[in-house]
This record gives C-alpha cells, sequence and structure tokens, in this order.
C-alpha cells in the first residue's frame, strides 16, 4: 500500500499509521509483549478498548491500587518513546493483508487503518454466561463482571451479594466486593469439594498461587453448590441454589455469576488462525507463533492460564515478533511450569453437565434478541438458529449466546464476519488506502 | 473541582435531562447505580436491562453518550457529559 503511494506521489492519509509491531490488547500479555518488542528496537502500537491498560486482571478505577507489577509496567509503557498507546479503541476489520481498521471512543477522527509488519494478539478471555431463569433481571451480572463494576466505582455498601459459578475469579470477585462494602452472603462454587481438594494439594508447585489462595479462603464458599434461579420482579431480591441434592432460598441484592473463562479468540478465526478444537483458543507454538505468519498470539486467548503465564507468554511474542528468537526461546522452561499449572485448573473446574439444563423453555438464551431457549435449542448450530429466530443477530454479535450455545448444545464455533463490533459508518466508509 | 459530602470529588452529569451528581472518576455504568432508575436500556420486551458483563462483551450497557452509541461500562464520566437511555 505504502509502495502505491509512492508510485503516485501521494503522502500517506492522516488516518493511516504503520508500526513494525501491532498489539491487540493492552492486558498483562500486551504489555509485556509491548515492552518485549520496543525494547528489541521496535516501533509498537498498542491498542486497547478500555480506557487505560491493564486488561481485566489490572482493571483501574477510582479507590483501586494496582500491584507494584502492574504499575511499573504502565509506567514503562508510558514513558518508551517506541511505544504508541491507543486507548478506548477497537478493532472493526481486517481490510487488507498487514492492516488492521480500528475505530477510537476519544477522538472524533476516530477511524484508521494502523499497518504492521507483525502483529501479536493478546484479546484476553471474557467469562462464560451460561443462562438460568432469571439472569437478566437488573441486579445479575458476571462474577468477573461484578469485580469490573465495582472496581470501577458502582457502589455496593451494605449490599447483600451472592457469588457462583466456576473457578479462581470467584474468591476475586468475593474479595473486591467485600472490600468495597458488600456482605457476600455465598460463594457457589460447581465443582466437587473432592477436586478442589486435590487442587489445593498441588499447589505448593506454584507458591505464589498457593499464597493467593490463602489470602481468599473464605468462610462462606461451597463446594459441589450451583445457582438454580433468581428471583424478583423489575429487580433481583433472592436466588435459590442447589447444596448438597437441596435447594436453599437466599435474599440478596446481587448475583454474580460465571462459570469460567473463553479465550476471546474471534479476531483471530476472521484472520484465519487456526484454533484448538476443543478450547477456541488461538493454537500458538514455543515462540507464540500462530499458523498464519506474521502473526502471533499471547496471554488468555491462546489458553486461560492466569497473568504469570499471560505476562511470560507476552514476553515471549514480543521478543519473537521483533526477531529476537533466542531471548524468547530462553523463557521456555519457565513458561511450561505455568502451563501445568493451567491444566491443573482446567481439570479442577471443569464443568458439572447439569449447569447445562438450567434454563428453562421461556428462558432467553439471546439477551439482545430476546430469543427464549424454547426457540433455538432444536438446531445444530449458531447459523442454523439465527435465520429463523435472531438469535445472535444483536449488538452483542453472539458473544454471549452463542458461546452459551457452544457449551449447552455442542453448536459448532462461528467464525465472526466484520464489523468485529458495531461501528460508525464514517469508519466503515474508510477505504483501503485510509480515506474516508 | 467540586466534592461531595465526604469531601471526594465529584462531577455533573445529564442523564435523561436531569442533572446527576456522581463521584469523579467512575464509569458511565458505575454512575447509573447511583440514578433513581439505574438502568441502562429497555430489552426487547420492555424490561429493563442494567451492566452484565462489565468489561465490554455484553452491550447490555449501550447507551447515547455526548451523541454516541458507547458502551457505558468502558467510559469515564466527565463534567457535562450527556447520557441518554433509548426510550
Amino acid at each position: 500500500m505504502s509502495a502505491r503511494h509512492t508510485g503516485t506521489g501521494q503522502a500517506p492519509a492522516a488516518c493511516q499509521r504503520r508500526y513494525d509491531v501491532l498489539i491487540v490488547g493492552a492486558g498483562p500479555a500486551g504489555m509485556a509483549a509491548a515492552r518485549a518488542a520496543a525494547g528489541s528496537g521496535c516501533s509498537v502500537a498498542l491498542i486497547d478498548d478500555n480506557p487505560a491498560p491493564g486488561g481485566q486482571i489490572w482493571r483501574d478505577g477510582p479507590g483501586e491500587r494496582l500491584p507494584a507489577q502492574a504499575r511499573s509496567l504502565r509506567h514503562a509503557i508510558a514513558a518508551h518513546g517506541r511505544i504508541a498507546l491507543y486507548a478506548s479503541t477497537r478493532v472493526i476489520a481486517a481490510p487488507a493483508p498487514h492492516t488492521l481498521l480500528v475505530e477510537s471512543d476519544e477522538s472524533d477522527e476516530s477511524a484508521m487503518h494502523l499497518q504492521f509488519r507483525n502483529l501479536i494478539l493478546c484479546t484476553g478471555a471474557r467469562e462464560l454466561l451460561l443462562p438460568f431463569p432469571g439472569w437478566t433481571l437488573p441486579g445479575v451480572t458476571g462474577a468477573g463482571g461484578l469485580q469490573a463494576l465495582v472496581k470501577a466505582g458502582t457502589p455496593v455498601r451494605g449490599e447483600r451479594i451472592v457469588i457462583a459459578g466456576s473457578g479462581p475469579l470467584l474468591l476475586a470477585a468475593a474479595a473486591t466486593a467485600r472490600r468495597h462494602g458488600a456482605h457476600v452472603a455465598r460463594i457457589a462454587e460447581q465443582a466437587p469439594l473432592s477436586r478442589l481438594t486435590r487442587f489445593a494439594g498441588a499447589l505448593w508447585r506454584w507458591p505464589s498461587k498457593a499464597a493467593q489462595a490463602v489470602a481468599l479462603l473464605d468462610g462462606h464458599y461451597r463446594a459441589g453448590s450451583h445457582v438454580v434461579e433468581a428471583l424478583g420482579d423489575e429487580r433481583l431480591r433472592a436466588v435459590r441454589i442447589s447444596q448438597g441434592g437441596r435447594t436453599v432460598a437466599l435474599a440478596c441484592d446481587r448475583l454474580a455469576c460465571g462459570f469460567g473463562l473463553v479465550p476471546n479468540s474471534g479476531l483471530a478465526a476472521l484472520l484465519g488462525c487456526p484454533l484448538d478444537p476443543e478450547s477456541d483458543a488461538i493454537a500458538v507454538d514455543a515462540l507464540q507463533r500462530t499458523g498464519l505468519p506474521h502473526v502471533y498470539a499471547a496471554g488468555e486467548c491462546t489458553g486461560i492460564g492466569g497473568s504469570e503465564l499471560a505476562l511470560l507468554e507476552g514476553r515471549i511474542a514480543g521478543y519473537a515478533a521483533a526477531g529476537a528468537d533466542d531471548r524468547a526461546g530462553a523463557l521456555a522452561a519457565t513458561r511450561a511450569r505455568w502451563h501445568a499449572f493451567a491444566e491443573q485448573v482446567r481439570t479442577t473446574f471443569a464443568l458439572d453437565p447439569a449447569l447445562k439444563t438450567l434454563a428453562r423453555a421461556d428462558t432467553p438464551l439471546c439477551r439482545c434478541e430476546d430469543v427464549p431457549l424454547s426457540a433455538i435449542q432444536a438446531y445444530p448450530d449458531a447459523w442454523m438458529a439465527r435465520m429463523p429466530s435472531r438469535c445472535g443477530m444483536g449488538a452483542c454479535q453472539g458473544r454471549v449466546c452463542a458461546t452459551a450455545g457452544r457449551v449447552l448444545f455442542g453448536w459448532t464455533r462461528s467464525t465472526p464476519r466484520p464489523p468485529l463490533s458495531p461501528a460508525r459508518i464514517g469508519t466503515l466508509m474508510l477505504d483501503e488506502n485510509g480515506r474516508s | 473541582m467540586k466534592r461531595n459530602r465526604a469531601g471526594n470529588p465529584t462531577v455533573n452529569v445529564l442523564l435523561d435531562g436531569s442533572a446527576l451528581r456522581v463521584p469523579a472518576g467512575i464509569s458511565v455504568a458505575a454512575a447509573m447505580a447511583y440514578s433513581d432508575r439505574p438502568f441502562t436500556r429497555r430489552a426487547c420486551g420492555g424490561e429493563p436491562r442494567t451492566p452484565f458483563c462489565g468489561m465490554g462483551i455484553c452491550q447490555e450497557c449501550r447507551m447515547t453518550i455526548d451523541g454516541r452509541r458507547r458502551l457505558a461500562c468502558q467510559i469515564t464520566c466527565r463534567e457535562g457529559m450527556v447520557l441518554e437511555r433509548t426510550p
């Protein structure tokens, strides 16, 4: 594209910028990748749809104090002359090779083509949100969702909160809510006690994780327990929880329910990167290379493994994308140790099949278009369900419902189409030379 | 910058035409919890919906913010910001 500009004597359009390395996602993986690539001499662009870098785990907000490691990485990125940070910026499409179309929430001149030699996907993970009766009531959120909302200033002081679902995130969400003055009435973990005990027994291999687990221990934690129903009219009033074969009702102001994490691999799928057929994680090799030349991936989008692994993979990808393969390769042994931890988490918190039958015929599966389960479950995949029912045709573009359908009914993975997020007309009208 | 009774800084936003004072630095999604009618949108069937995923995925918190369709969970409140819900 630049050759064409030179050929016709045109200067590149203002809304087109070029970098050695473009990184999508400014969580731990993306930040570590940016520092490694820029430190190896590359010009780097780092984009993220949130207002500040840090990702979900290092989310900033009023009254939040980030860990020292997060603050120092953030400072290093802000101070680095070769790293351009684009906050509040999301990827809309991949209009040409080595080019992403992005849109910013901040400025009016908001659409841009970012061109790159190498791309690193650090798109993280989202919560697995499964339908149950009452899950659309105000007061019901994801578990990590509640944590993010509280960190961003949602007041919960004096509220009674039930946390349910699965995974280490439940304890972290409880700790955040409690720090902000909430009363956590119950933490319902679906995994059975036997598996949690085995997991705890293996934690000595990762001392920092064992210390975290001890710090988060909670007397309201129940294993083998899951949400049955959220009750209320205009707002949540109570939750019914299954616990040891019987169902109990708990009065509460909020229910935070998340069933673990799923990789955000939509952009990778759009680009054509091969994914793991089971987990939908982006498949990568020891140097974080995807199946596509010039495209790397690191962090939770390559498999759920926590921030320690994400930081390591980010460094490996940053070095590899900068051509410093020897420095990348030197980190392989530590990476393997954290992969083993990720595998422990995966097997410990594997979902009970009973969770697939929580929704009733009239429970909305597609929250955007209000499509009930009864209108959808007969179809073999998200695409077939979409045509007659409108499931997945709303604003979230199936990120919630098609993901749930994949778990509930074994739907095949649906490859997203551009625009990847709702976008403005002006953005879509930017032509391939970056002119509107 | 104005402060609330506890001495913390605040900002004023305009929600559906009415002034709403909220702590400085919070997201628009968080600011909605300070409103008398704390929902962000109405579903196809008319029921109120509130922020759900908290991280820019589910689109339940979409609102018109300073004239543009944006996600309330990813926007920080600023003085004078105009917030509108679809009626």
